[in-house]
This record gives C-alpha cells, structure tokens and sequence, in this order.
C-alpha cells in the first residue's frame, strides 16, 4: 500500500543533507511552508543551496533558516522585501551567494528541471547585465539567452488539501512556485493543512499529481509568518 | 511662473488616471508595484479590463477591507487583493507562459530611467553594494505586447530620470512605448520622444528643462 503520510515534521524532512539543493514554495509568505522550514532548522542541515523566490522576512521561516548559517548560496529572483534583512546583511558582508534569476527564468528553468529539458532559450534579460556571459542565439530574428533546467535533492512546499497518494490542491495565489517545484525535485515534501481519504479530490481538480510527491504531513493550522515578524518573534522560539 | 509647486502637474492618483484612459476595453493588463497599482481603480466606466497578477491570478479584483484579508490572496507586491467573479488561479510557469508567451495587451510599470529610445532600467543602481532584485520586470517587457511606464518626471534629487542613455543596468531594450508622468504623456517613437500632453501649468520649456532627453511636439494634426 501506498501511504506518503508521515506523523511529524521533523521525521519528513530528516532525510535532507548538508550540501543539498532544498526548493521551498512560496512567493512571499503566501504558500511558503513555514513548520517545515522551521524543521530544517532544528534539523540543522548546512551548506545549502536554496531555491526560493525571496529570501523571507524578519526572522521567522527562510529568514531564520538564512539567520541560522545554514544557506550558502540563494537562487532567487526577489531577495528585497518588506523586513527583509536578515539576508541584506548576510550578503553584504560576503556570508552568502546569491544567483539572481528573473521570476520567469526562475519559474521555467524550475519547470524545465522537473519536465527533463536541459536548457532552453528566453527573450528576458537579453540586453541586460543578466545575461552577460550566457550563450545566446537568433531565432526568427530575435536573440534569445539559453537558460539551464535547475533540478533540486529537495523540494519543501504547501498546499490546501492532500491525501495519501500524494495529490494537492493548493489554495489560491498561495500555489505560486509550490507545483513546478513539486516536480523538479528527486524528494518533496509537502505540508498539507489537511489530509483526506483518497478519493476525495476530484481527480479533475488535482493540480498536483501524487507521483511529484514522496511525503505528506498535516498541518492544520500553520502560523502566519506576517504576525510572527510583526511581532518581532524569532526561529528558535 | 508665479504657480506654487502643488498646481505645477498631476498627483499621483492623476497620472493612474491618466493610464487607465488609454487602456482600451476588454485588454489584460499586468500592473506593476507602486503607482500602477492604482489603476485599476480609474477605468473608465462601461469598460471590461481583466488584471493578471505575475504571482498565479488573472482576474484580480480590488482590495479587500481589512477584516476580508486573506494572506493567501495577494498582488505581486504582496499586498492583498480579491479574485473577481470568474478568475483563475494557476503556477508560476504558466503564469510567465501568459506574460513571456505575448498573452497580456499592456504592461504598466514604474521605472527609475526611460531612455530616448525606449530602453527601460527599474530593477537596481548598479551600485556595488547594492542588493539587485529583478523579480518579473525582465520578462513582462520581453513578453508584453504594450508597456507603458508611470513614473515621477525627476529623481527625488531633481535629476531628470528621461535621459538619452540610462546609466542603470537595463531591464530591456527598445521596449516603452509611452511614459506618464507627473508632468506629461509622452510617446517613444523611432525618431524620438513626443510630448502628447502636458500636466497642469506645465508649458514646454519648463518640461524640456527637467528632461534629459530631446522631447518634440507633435504637429497640431497629429496630437
């Protein structure tokens, strides 16, 4: 029988390793995955390389986990955010890379990953500093810049509704990155606010297919990453 | 001259205004962060325009009161918004699919320089210590068929930020076709900038002076 779900956070991310690439969802706070970013913290995971659209706020979730020593290099296309400081001061004083990549590059090359296309070429960037240094080519005219698929050891996502088999439902714009990354990703993990027989979800309303997913874990009622920085809480509690 | 400074141009719920005239009905529009989020809220009446967000939602709707925030149901500047009757939500890649696949009509963004011909910097400084956040500027301007600017005319400095080079890293080449600013609407055109229309109190030699670039007036016939 297969059955994905597993009890705790900590057991679903136990398998993660130093030097891993580690995907989290999310855009913002909407659809990161918090408790298990806060797992991987406890955890204590180091060397990563993580692919996210930001890099978190205040000092609770990816903030925490960059706060914590454990990301050495961020791939990602917006690391300037409301309270985002943590990884300002981290990359001004040398303690981590970052990758710039823009959203769509970012998005398609996480696509790409999962979909066992190696490279493809886009129009973004040509012309500007991101693109200096990659190949480009003309097609009917226009130059475009080769972009690599980016594969991950790890994806972290959230998602509405799960159920054994691994299919999601995502609730939202909080669905964002969390599906390609489900898909790019040799082990993902997904936290669900909550799990039902499978059955339940209409197979036509699945946008995450089970076979993307290899744990599910159910937390009912996440924290809000927005209240936690407004009240300046910080990961170690 | 003897205007004081507030009856010199438009405000900035004036220049949202502005833009949201030329959008014609029926368009999807992807609406930057900062005044082009103000939009929305001044298409003109008997209009349909549908708003894609770059974060998975074509159909976005206004902002919600307070108590019907939802921190799932948010804009590209994390702000939260609502869906309107009829929107859909889908992934990241597909929601660059829309915006770099030539789906969306116009794209409004803010802009820190707009060169003479077009070319577009809104993404960093260049400084050396400066944190570089490009998000999905890069690919709305290779994608969009249309992208209009709103920005300030000068620099908080009163530097003029429509120059005949932009001395920031681009975001793309050739790629504004009108910028709305505090004190005109001004088309790029292959052989220059034209001045479509001037803000309150606005005449053309003082528009020029805090312009970098070379601005000509359309002939009477054409305005």
């Amino acid at each position: 029988m297969i059955n994905k779900i597993v009890n705790s956070s900590q057991e679903a991310i136990q398998d993660i390793y130093d030097d891993a690439t580690v995907m989290i969802g999310g855009f913002g706070e909407a659809g990161s995955p918090i408790e298990l970013i806060h797992a991987l913290i406890d955890h204590g995971a180091k060397n990563l390389t993580v692919v996210s659209n930001n890099t978190g706020s205040g000092y609770v979730g990816l903030a925490a986990l960059i706060a914590n020593g454990q990301v050495k290099k961020m791939i990602c296309s917006f690391p300037r955010t409301a309270n985002s400081t943590v990884f300002a001061e981290m990359y001004s004083a040398g303690e981590i890379e970052l990758e710039l990549v823009p959203q769509g590059t970012l998005a398609e090359r996480i696509r790409a990953g999962g979909a066992g296309i190696p490279a493809f070429y886009t129009p973004a960037s040509v012309d500007t500093p991101l693109a200096k240094g990659k190949e480009s080519r003309i097609f009917h005219g226009k130059e475009y810049v080769l972009e690599y698929g980016i594969k991950a050891d790890f994806a972290l996502v959230k998602c509405h509704v799960a159920d054994r088999y691994g299919n999601l439902v995502y609730h939202a714009t909080a669905r964002n990155f969390n599906p390609i990354m489900c898909t790019a990703a040799h082990t993902t993990i997904a936290q669900a606010r909550s799990i039902v027989e499978a059955g339940q979800i209409d197979p036509e309303s699945v946008i995450t297919p089970g076979i993307y997913v290899q744990y599910v874990i159910e937390v009912n009622e996440p924290v809000n990453e927005s209240e936690l920085v407004a009240d300046n809480k910080r990961y170690p509690w | 001259m003897v205007n004081t400074v507030e009856n010199i141009g438009w405000s900035r719920a004036e220049m949202a205004k502005n833009t949201a005239m030329d959008i014609p009905d029926g368009s999807y529009v992807n609406l930057g962060i900062g005044i082009p989020e103000m939009v929305a809220d001044f298409v003109p009446e008997g209009r349909e325009v549908i708003y894609q967000t770059e974060n998975g939602l074509l159909g976005m709707g206004k902002v919600p009161a307070e108590e019907d925030e939802n921190r799932e149901l948010v804009n590209a500047g994390k702000k939260c918004v609502t869906a309107i009757p009829g929107a859909s939500y889908f992934h990241h890649a597909d929601s660059f699919a829309m915006i770099r696949g030539g789906h969306i009509d116009i794209c409004i963004l803010g802009a820190m320089q707009v060169s003479e011909d077009g070319d577009l910097a809104n993404w960093s400084t260049g400084a050396k210590n400066a944190i570089p956040a490009v998000g999905g500027a890069m690919d709305l301007v290779a994608g969009v068929k249309r992208i209009f600017v709103i920005t300030q005319h000068v620099t908080k400095h009163g530097d003029p930020k429509i120059i005949p080079k932009c001395t920031f890293p681009l975001t793309g080449k050739h790629v504004v076709e009108r910028i709305y600013t505090n004190l005109a609407i001004i088309d790029v055109k292959k052989n220059g900038l034209f001045v479509r229309k001037m803000g309150p109190n606005v005449d053309f030699e003082y528009l020029q002076e805090r312009t970098g670039a070379k601005l000509n007036l359309y002939a009477e016939s054409t305005a």
